[in-house]
């Protein structure tokens, strides 16, 4: 019943005690804030940096050469965009000295709207983290996944790009991280720093227990026959309520929450799509060069004489930002409503005469290029 | 150690070292115009200051050594401390034999982790960012290594560097750190009197309460002294230090500008004068080394004339630790 902000700190707490983690730091992430969101409250290895990304970026790349494993944290994605070329380096690190010096980092930033951001407050970066080789990108839609993918983000030897949906960072889980007290308000008295004076606080961590979601498992968040869609994220809920919603007029869907965007989980695409035939993938970034294109355009490859109707990516508009005004936020990117739509319009839309009468290409087809 | 106490042997290994390092730097550059190799970048001019300096850094892995955070003139740096002209010339190749990056990267992009060299980037001025973070486990860890970063006057331009000033004065925080400008008066074929407003670089550290000197960067004694200096103050006080060295660019750029020979100061003869007039070495024994070392690099150039070219299909190496496989 964690949020998704107690999932990572309960995470960082279990790092900093079992997996060697160094370094949790960036601008208000160290005491007496423990980060904008809280996600760093009572963390020992938590410290104050800079208002300066590209010295965050740049110190967490020093300290995992020289043996640490840091935590660095970009306070918005927003203000990411002036480091893409030292996220670059980080990314070809490895590749470029053929192996010899590789950067294990990890680097959490919030990602999306639903909070009034406005157009500084709301930026996704997935599509153009995907862009920059030799990143592994997360991003968990709820606290288990938080707590699991950190796990396995500070314990992998490359650099990890991990998306916190900062609209759901107070949103609690159905299910309980292992080790976690089953009363929420038990869990709040323990480890959320108290308003005022924090300055004797220590938190009493409950006894959590390893928990590694593996990079590049995705999850089955509901299962059906009728359509395949694929989000991650915010959206990820939005489309499980709407799954259930239309449970109630007959359609049952795979919704597949993909967790880890690279390397993403083909499999499990694969195998869900040559079961429905009909795919969907929403997300909230801008729909112009999105990350949903690409699954669009490897699926259409692999799937394109068994898909039954056009794929569709339901996707943010292609406007500048994203404007304060809630009538701007919600005429920007996908609502309850529109995934509904997208939803019930993949699963009612008239199949294609004769989809999957040719055999599907075989696998090596597609690797090989 | 002050140069004056320095014993011959290891004046006379400092000239040795200084020739390795050019006439390497000669047969790569040779490469580039025989179509051997692509594109050529280096640090001939700079050897009376990278030499004492490679020769003065902790080596060796991990936070008790010093780390080296060069860039693309650092070859004489990493010549000093042990690089074989034959590894150089491999790279310059695009060799698949090129231990620094399997034939990936430009000639003098060294990535050594046994001796806490890591990846030379062509970026400008990014290693500025970096060495804070190896500083600041060195500073947690204790001991005596040190982070030590080099770049251009050009490249400082960038606020890079501004970073690595801010970050490593931090009151309480201080990071034992290096701060190198080797100075050299051009950015490509701007001069720095187009684009600066201060001939002397390191007085941008002062209003961090950093300690900053310049040195004759063509002046092996002036060097290794000014290096001496600021390396025991690092070490000790475990808190940054910022030199310029005023360098000469015997060749110009890179290849991209011609790397013809200029008419600049030029401090291989300048300190064989040294060495003869003192006594410690003969005009035929400086002559001596020179065709040594040439006749090394002739050698590893034939041989890195017989090595392949790398495997096409190893672009799908090295991208993540275990082996890709989406």
């Amino acid at each position: 019943m964690a949020t998704l902000a107690q999932g990572i700190r309960l995470a960082l707490h279990y790092a900093e005690e079992n997996l060697g983690l160094t370094d949790v730091f960036g601008e208000d992430v160290g005491p007496p804030l423990g980060g904008v969101f809280t996600a760093t409250q009572g963390i020992k290895c938590a410290w104050n940096s800079p208002l300066d990304e590209r010295g965050i970026i740049g110190m967490a790349m020093g300290i995992a050469f020289a043996g640490g494993r840091p935590v660095a944290e970009i306070q918005f994605a927003d203000y990411i965009f002036n480091t893409i070329d030292l996220l670059k380096l980080a990314g070809n690190m490895r590749w470029s000295s053929h192996g010899r010096w590789g950067v294990p980092l990890t680097v959490m930033t919030p990602v999306g709207s639903g909070i009034h951001g406005s157009i500084y407050h709301s930026h996704s970066f997935e599509s153009i983290a995907s862009h920059i080789p030799g990143w592994k990108i997360v991003s968990p839609s709820n606290a288990v996944d938080a707590y699991g993918l950190l796990l396995s983000a500070i314990n992998d030897p490359d650099p990890v790009m991990y998306l916190e949906p900062k609209a759901l960072m107070r949103a609690r889980s159905e299910e309980l991280i292992p080790g976690e007290p089953a009363d929420a308000r038990e869990l709040d008295r323990r480890i959320n720093a108290p308003l005022g004076d924090r300055s004797r606080w220590v938190p009493d961590w409950p006894d959590v227990q390893p928990h590694f979601v593996p990079i590049g498992e995705a999850r089955l968040a509901r299962e059906g026959h009728h359509a395949t869609v694929v989000s991650y994220s915010r959206m990820l809920p939005l489309c499980v309520q709407a799954a259930d919603q239309l449970a109630h007029e007959g359609f049952e869907f795979d919704v597949i929450d993909l967790r880890t965007l690279y390397p993403v989980d083909m499999p499990a695409l694969r195998r869900s799509l040559a079961k429905t035939r009909r795919l969907l993938v929403v997300n909230e970034d801008t729909e112009v060069t999105n990350y949903g294109e690409h699954l669009l355009r490897r699926l259409t490859e692999e799937f394109f004489y068994e898909l039954e109707v056009a794929p569709r990516l339901l996707a943010g508009k292609d406007v500048p930002g994203i404007g304060i005004a809630w009538s701007l936020e919600a005429a920007s990117v996908p609502q309850a409503g529109d995934v509904l739509e997208a939803m019930r319009d993949i699963a009612t839309a008239p199949g294609r005469v004769g989809a999957g009468e040719w055999p599907l290409l075989p696998q090596s087809f597609f690797r090989s290029r | 150690m002050r140069y004056e106490a320095l014993t011959p042997e290891r004046k006379r290994q400092i000239h040795d070292l200084m020739v390795k390092a050019r006439t390497t730097e000669e047969t790569a550059i040779l490469m580039n115009k025989s179509g051997e190799g692509f594109f050529w970048i280096g640090g001939p001019g700079e050897e009376a200051f990278a030499v004492p300096l490679g020769l003065q850094v902790k080596k060796g892995q991990g936070p008790d050594h010093d780390y080296l955070h060069l860039h693309y003139r650092g070859g004489p740096i990493a010549m000093a401390m042990g690089v074989d002209p034959l590894d150089h010339l491999r790279q310059m190749g695009a060799k698949a034999t090129d231990p620094f990056s399997g034939g990936r990267q430009f000639v003098e992009h060294y990535a050594i982790p046994e001796w806490n060299i890591v990846p030379v980037t062509p970026t400008i001025e990014t290693q500025y960012t970096m060495v804070i973070g190896t500083a600041h486990v060195q500073r947690r860890h204790g001991g005596d290594g040190i982070s030590i970063v080099t770049g251009g006057d050009a490249g400082a331009a960038e606020g890079d560097i501004h970073v690595c000033l801010n970050w490593s004065s931090r009151p309480g925080q201080e990071l034992p750190v290096l701060i190198i400008v080797t100075h050299n008066r051009w950015g490509i074929s701007t001069p720095c009197t187009q684009v600066q407003s201060t001939r002397n670089l390191n007085e941008w550290a002062t209003p961090f309460g950093i300690r900053n000197s310049v040195v004759d960067g063509n002046d092996v004694a002036a060097s290794w002294d000014a290096l001496a200096d600021a390396m025991a103050y690092i070490r000790a006080e475990r808190k940054p230090y910022m030199l310029q060295a005023d360098v000469s660019r015997l060749y110009g750029h890179s290849s991209a500008s011609g790397a013809n020979r200029v008419d600049e100061p030029d401090c291989i003869p300048l300190y064989e004068e040294r060495l003869i007039s003192e006594g410690l070495m003969t005009r035929a024994e400086c002559d001596a080394v020179w065709e040594r070392w040439r006749a090394y690099c002739k050698e590893a150039l034939e041989q890195v004339r017989s090595e392949p070219a790398p495997d096409p299909a190893d672009i799908w190496t090295h991208i993540f630790a275990e082996p890709a496989g989406v």
